[in-house]
């Protein structure tokens, strides 16, 4: 390659600045995971009393958004409006008398991991934000 | 030359089938969808308003309000306004009806308005974003996660069913029900059919509100309520000539 010994190390050193705020965050002492707060307690759904989310903690982290787009997708246009989940037990496809109903603290919740990853969702524009937890709507 | 391009090639092509298996495994493994077993079906929902039990404006208010209260619709005065049901006279609703002489009983009733739920609905032709489509037994739904905002279906709609909302109607909500989402700015709303109800087997709120003067059922099968009311009273519908093909039948 033409002047190598230049491009190479220059393209490494711009590709470190370029991701600074990333490892320069990571490396800080003021760093921290995100910490959202759990439901402390159980809620009942379809007669039974759950304190399980619908699908492992893990998945749901990642995927939450994909669900909830296939959950209005299903209820919406095909009229479906229930969910069985990977282990068989059945939910009502809602945001907002489903997940919220155990997830009622949206500050400690939905916004902390969202702040975090500076996501914007408008979920709360229409569906209500479950009262006495928070001081929104 | 050629060694690297072909290096290039299958790099590429691993890589987007990578990115397509990891794609793929964000669906939970074996989660199905299903209807509720004790929902309401029909192969074409109608409703039946007799009038004739409508003689006073007051006995309409608490209907109104019942379907109202229920979808979190906003009270909001002047020119912006929000409705899913309302009244107005016989000469508004029925507007192509050529007779100026009515009789004294018509000429002061007032008459129940609201999304008729067209068979064949002008508001779903002219969507331009699929917001609005016919769903389960002709119901006309709005989804309003894609609603533009635009209001081309405000302007096909030939009885002003549709409201816009100018601004978050939020403020303008007395009394929320927690259990049935509200809508933002920008973007318009009607009346649902309650379909929301329909699907876990109970009645619109506007029929179980109004002590048997409003008739729902499935306008196909010559058993139901409505089909009977139908067969022993006069009715009429609104705009019949423009040939939407309205659901909503009143009796006279
Ligand atoms: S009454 Fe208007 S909004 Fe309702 S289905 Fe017919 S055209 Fe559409
Ligand atoms: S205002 Fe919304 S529902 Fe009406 S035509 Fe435009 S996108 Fe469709």
């Amino acid at each position: 390659m033409f002047n190598a010994k230049y491009v190479i190390p220059g393209i490494i050193v711009f590709a470190g600045l370029f991701t600074a705020p990333f490892w320069i965050n990571m490396l800080s002492p003021k760093h921290e995971k995100v910490v959202v707060e759990l439901p402390a307690h159980p809620v009942t759904f379809f007669g039974e009393e759950r304190s399980q989310c619908i699908e492992p903690r893990e998945w749901m982290a990642a995927n939450h958004m994909e669900l909830l787009i296939e959950w209005r997708d299903s209820a919406l246009r095909e009229n479906k409006r229930i969910y069985t989940a990977t282990d068989g037990k059945k939910w009502e496809t809602s945001l907002q008398n489903t997940c919220m109903a155990c997830h009622s603290n949206k500050t400690e919740f939905c916004d902390k991991c969202h702040d975090a990853n500076s996501v914007n969702p408008y979920c709360w524009d229409c569906h209500v934000i479950p009262q006495g937890n928070n001081n929104e709507f | 030359m050629n060694s690297s391009r072909r290096y290039f090639l299958k790099v590429a092509s691993l890589s987007t089938f990578a990115l397509a298996a990891g794609a793929a495994g964000t669906k939970a493994a074996g989660a199905e969808y299903e209807a509720y077993p004790e929902g309401l079906k029909a192969k074409r929902w109608a409703m039946v308003i007799d009038t004739r039990r409508f003689q006073n404006p007051e006995s309409m208010r608490p209907i109104i309000e019942a379907c109202h209260k229920a979808h979190n619709v906003p009270t909001i005065p002047g020119p912006k306004e929000v409705k899913w049901i309302w009244d107005d006279t016989f000469e508004h609703a029925f507007a192509d009806d050529p007779s100026p002489l009515l009789p004294r009983g018509i000429e002061e009733r007032r008459f129940f308005l609201m999304c008729n739920h067209c068979t064949n609905p002008s508001c779903v032709r002219v969507c331009p974003a699929g917001a609005t489509y016919t769903t389960q037994g002709g119901l006309v739904a709005i989804d309003y996660h894609r609603c533009v905002g635009c209001r081309f279906c405000m302007a096909a709609c030939p009885y002003g069913s549709r409201s816009f909302n100018f601004q978050d109607p939020r403020p303008f909500i007395k009394e929320l029900n927690a259990a049935y989402p509200t809508r933002m700015r920008g973007v318009v709303e009607k009346c649902t059919f309650c379909a929301e109800r329909l699907e876990k087997g109970l009645m619109p709120a506007c029929v179980e509100a109004s002590n048997g003067a409003i008739l729902f059922g499935d306008l196909n099968d010559p058993d139901s309520v409505v089909r009977q009311a139908l067969a022993r009273n006069f009715s009429i519908r609104r705009k019949p000539s423009l040939g939407t093909d309205p659901g909503v039948y009143y009796i006279i």
